[in-house]
């Protein structure tokens, strides 16, 4: 069952999104060639502490950190390591924050220094596929047109969405209903209504959309050992339309 | 964090092999999907051949396509 949030709850997710957006400028500013994964995940906690938060992953079903870190070919769920960033990589980052009882959900795939062009661009389309799934986010609409907007900027571009992997509803819990597929024919599912808060989240990669989990059981690869984006944002249903909760300032989409 | 597609499994036959490691495989139960191997078995290079008994997961979204996870000895 989706659950719709009130105002007031649709608020207190908004400041718990605002706590995740500056963490992740935070760990995107420290994100430079030679940090490990293990010191970016270490400041990440520290600050959202600070601010009163919590981490949501820390502790969820054994996850034993406040950040996931994807390098290159990993899509998500990565264990923060010791390994270093270096010149060139894609570094996934997500992170989900509890403050006061509630939850919001964000991830970026950020650059290590120079990239190659295709990835600049797979990161681009990443996001342009973000942005068009979010604007399916109305009252009114089917669930599947999100995941059908996300489906259809990913291929034209020629990259792959990954099917196995899903977004989801978010605010009282990590993970509600409804599961969003980012691929997909329009005009199915749930009729999407306000106060629906949906963790948007395309994970697309530059080849197949063939992912594999690694033995530390959370990892998850592409097949392939192609390059990886994914890209979130947690949005509530409005009356004037989708509002991103994961920014900061909170802002209405128009 | 995303979470994982909720998946309905089940048992079936492999009936035949086609192209790109695809494969259509009999449900108990009845119907035929077309199946794709998981990445796990891709991985580990585990060979699929027409008479395995395997286990199948079905997308939600689309019953009639499948992931083969699990071939049985």
């Amino acid at each position: 069952m989706i659950i719709r949030k009130s105002a007031a709850e649709i608020e207190g997710m908004a400041r718990a999104g605002e706590l995740v957006a500056e963490t992740l400028q935070m760990v995107a500013d420290n994100l430079e060639p030679g940090v490990s994964m293990l010191e970016l995940d270490r400041i990440a906690d520290e600050y959202i502490a600070a601010h009163g938060g919590s981490p949501t992953s820390k502790g969820y079903k054994g996850f034993p950190a406040a950040l996931c870190l994807s390098p290159n070919a990993m899509v998500v769920h990565g264990i923060p390591t010791s390994y270093r960033a270096e010149e060139g990589d894609l570094i996934s980052v997500d992170l989900g924050v509890t403050l006061n009882g509630l939850i919001a959900d964000s991830a970026v795939t950020l650059p290590v220094g120079e990239i190659d062009p295709e990835a600049q661009r797979l990161l681009d389309v990443c996001q342009e596929a973000l942005a068009a799934g979010i604007e399916q986010a109305r009252a009114g609409n089917h669930l599947s047109d999100i995941s059908h907007a996300v489906q259809t900027v990913v291929e034209e571009a020629g990259f792959s969405v990954i099917r196995s992997l899903v977004g989801h509803g978010v605010g009282r819990s990590y993970h509600e209903d409804p599961q969003i597929p980012n691929y997909g024919p329009p005009g199915r599912g749930p009729v999407l209504q306000t106060g629906m808060t949906l963790a948007i989240e395309p994970m697309i990669t530059a080849g197949g959309p063939d992912v594999y989990v690694h033995d530390d059981d959370w990892s998850i690869s592409s097949v392939d050992a192609s390059l990886a984006a994914h890209f979130e944002h947690t949005v509530a249903i409005t009356a004037e339309g989708p509002r991103v909760l994961t920014r900061a300032g909170a802002a209405l989409l128009r | 964090m995303p979470t994982k597609e909720e998946k309905i499994e089940v048992e079936g036959e492999v009936v035949e092999a086609l192209p790109s490691t695809m494969f259509r495989v009999q449900i108990d139960g009845g119907h035929e999907v077309l199946a794709t191997i998981s990445g796990k078995m891709r991985k580990h290079y585990i060979r699929i051949l027409p008479g395995d008994k395997v286990k199948v997961e079905l997308s939600p979204y689309d019953l009639n396509r499948g992931r083969i996870t699990y071939r049985h000895r």
